[in-house]
């Protein structure tokens, strides 16, 4: 059977097409492929309404939005007081939101609500994806933890078979899922949900892992983030003449410039203000006999103020800085310059699906991957950062890795590393203990 | 009524169909299209790819060789010659070397990303979008770049300590590669072009999902194949005997419909394990395919000299009670590899089936016969690779878990690059695990 179109409409019909689409009870768009716009909600609250009735709509927007980012804000810093606990499970439910977000549209798009068992598996994978990652974290950062209990040591030492197993168990669901109409959509469905996990799940864990690192690799990124976020409004919003990108209309040269400038020289400000604190400088740690996690520790080199002489050109004196805040200015630079990138491919994502807004979640501001998407690039460039450049790998990793190994293996490992630290000096040397 | 020139052409159907308003030609264009019984079909240039006529690859000297045979027996034979051929030359590469493993698993691998990608062209139509072929390739580039250093970190430890720009590479390994992607990331960014968002987008999760299961894997064989070349071997000949088994069921005994998982499966499952497991034996034997590789930094070759472990050499089983009475065996010699041959292949009776109808249904669901035309017979390359994928990833997460621990000289690399307190901190523990396994004198004795 010939598959042809029954008529095609150009684009100025849309009288003809609202009529022609009520004569045949269609309701709504296309099904196929323009997701439904839905009417934005307002999700504003009636207190915050009444306050602003007298104002011009622009100026409205702008109060809600600012009002709203107050609040966030604030919000952030009292989760911030709270400890890395709450932090921990903020960052678990913002990336199951997002997640869920992101299926939303996918939704949408492909008006796949009746696809038999999509919703399920796309979470079941979303649940086996967080298994597997909160399950490495979990065995490297609370070894002592786990050597107490039997059953977490055997869930740790066949962690990642566990962990493919119950994947497997998913594919396999999905394999038998498969009915023959929906073929396209269920395989589009899958791969939007597996491109989704890898955007928004290994983001938000290298996020934890950044955390664990001390609170300042957490802190300070989203703060130049939102810093970056904050001038490039204000400095678009008066100097803005030149735009920026297609994609982003409303951003310009302009605001850029004028926001890498001052969010570099802020969170230079703002590093020097946190190095300072124990609470924000100290690894997160796991302490077994109290079952709570401790924010003490000797502070690192990085956290020790130095002197640094000023090239010649500038003046010839020395500065007392935090190295750390060194490391700021490359991750502001970072943020600033390609941050923005992230900003973009979220905008064109959502042009191409013809949204506005993820979700209706924060009124002014979208959903959450609304505010989040410029986040995530951040993370995982400090994670490589800090991988490269700041610590090596974790010592109780490695000595776990150690414990795992053949004893031959282990006395060839202990003998290299004797002679090393002799080299270094830490040990006494070969001659005393032969005697 | 200008509207009235845009109506294009007005079909009367008299099947029933479901009227469904798409979106034709990628921008505002609107059109009813009839959905019939069968899948989803429509002639928007958005959903169906081009189906190209069946190209015939077959050389002529086959050609002329089987002219007199029916058409069902001609196929038979040029699939049964070809088939022969692959696994001669199989035999050929393994005899050949690890290197020449790596390369063709490499260019496996190109040929694989090259043949998904194209689907991914002829679906979207997306010939002519800026940049698009180039940024996939730089993409495979990159993730490859990302994985090889990893394992040249792993495994040539002592080639890296000699060369010093290998020292740079390798210590900003992660940062080197996540530079290059992020640059292909902007160049994706900046080409986006007003017209084409969507087609774009799905063309960079199509990039990135293909990404993801080829070349991860081809890499996860990789690492299985310096464990020991039998660990490359013993999964890819278990898959392509079920394969075998499969089709000669099929053949003969009639075709079973797509996800309708059979006795038959079972019974090809368990025919397959049983020659696995003797092939298993077979290979236990030598040492060539026994050793994991090892690259020696003297002579700059691989080697593949070792002990072998305790996994390749005969052990004597008690059989169970009730085996026992039916053979009247007490005990019964193999190597403790053969047990686990017989786990390999029974994941891959059982599972396997899924990746092949996973496969298949890929290939309903982009309405294509086959991958590509390369091999004659057969289809392309990722046809014959489709169910080697999950066992290959299959294979390395049960040698990690069951088999082996971390790699010793990558464990000592990390020793090597902590803080000196962490390092002798480590030293203590390590020294008193050892006193207490005994592998070291205890401690009173070098205090007097």
């Amino acid at each position: 059977m010939r598959k042809q179109p029954l008529f095609t409409l150009c684009p100025a019909d849309r009288y003809l097409q609202s009529t022609v689409l009520h004569l045949l009870g269609c309701h709504g768009d296309s099904k196929a492929d323009t997701p439904d716009v839905p009417p934005s909600t307002d999700n504003t609250p009636q207190c915050l309404n009444k306050a602003l009735e007298g104002l011009s709509s622009r100026w409205k927007n702008w109060w809600i939005r600012g009002i709203l980012s107050l609040t966030m804000i604030t919000g952030f810093f009292l989760i911030i007081y709270l400890g890395p606990i709450m932090l921990i499970f903020v960052v678990m439910s913002i990336q199951i939101k997002c997640f869920h977000e992101i299926i939303t549209i996918g939704y949408r798009v492909y008006h796949s609500y009746d696809l038999p068992w999509f919703r399920t598996l796309s979470w079941y994978f979303l649940i086996c994806v967080n298994y597997f990652f909160y399950g490495e974290t979990v065995a490297d950062y609370f070894g002592a933890l786990v050597q107490r209990e039997e059953p977490l040591q055997f869930l740790v030492r066949y962690h990642r078979f566990i962990s493919f197993a119950v994947y497997l168990a998913g594919f396999c669901m999905f394999v038998l899922s498969l009915v023959k109409k929906h073929y396209r959509l269920q395989f589009y469905m899958f791969a939007w949900t597996h491109v989704t996990l890898l955007i928004v799940v290994t983001q938000s864990h290298l996020v934890i892992q950044n955390l664990f690192e001390g609170m300042i690799w957490f802190i300070v990124p989203i703060s130049i983030v939102i810093c970056n976020d904050i001038m490039a409004y204000i400095f678009g919003f008066f100097f803005g003449r030149t735009p920026l990108i297609k994609l982003s209309p409303k951003k310009t040269w302009e605001g850029f410039i004028g926001g890498f400038f001052a969010t570099v020289v802020l969170s230079f400000f703002f590093a020097y203000l946190l190095s300072q604190y124990q609470y924000f400088v100290c690894p997160v740690e796991y302490n077994s006999e109290t079952n709570r996690f401790a924010v003490e520790c000797e502070p690192s080199n990085l956290f020790m103020i130095q002197e640094y002489t000023l090239p010649a050109v500038v003046q010839n004196k020395t500065v007392n800085l935090y190295p750390f805040q060194i490391h700021s200015i490359a991750l502001s630079t970072f943020a600033s310059l390609i941050g923005p990138f992230g900003g973009f491919f979220a905008s064109g994502f959502k042009r191409a699906f013809k949204i506005k807004d993820f979700a209706d979640t924060i009124p002014g501001h979208g959903g959450i991957m609304d505010r989040f998407d410029c986040q995530y690039l951040m993370a995982t460039f400090v994670h490589v950062y800090i991988a490269s450049f700041i610590r090596g790998p974790n010592p109780s990793k490695v000595l776990q890795q150690l414990l795992v190994l053949q004893p031959e293996q282990q006395l060839g490992i202990f003998n290299t590393l004797r002679n090393h630290l002799r080299e270094n000096g830490m040990l006494p040397p070969a001659v005393e203990e032969a005697q």
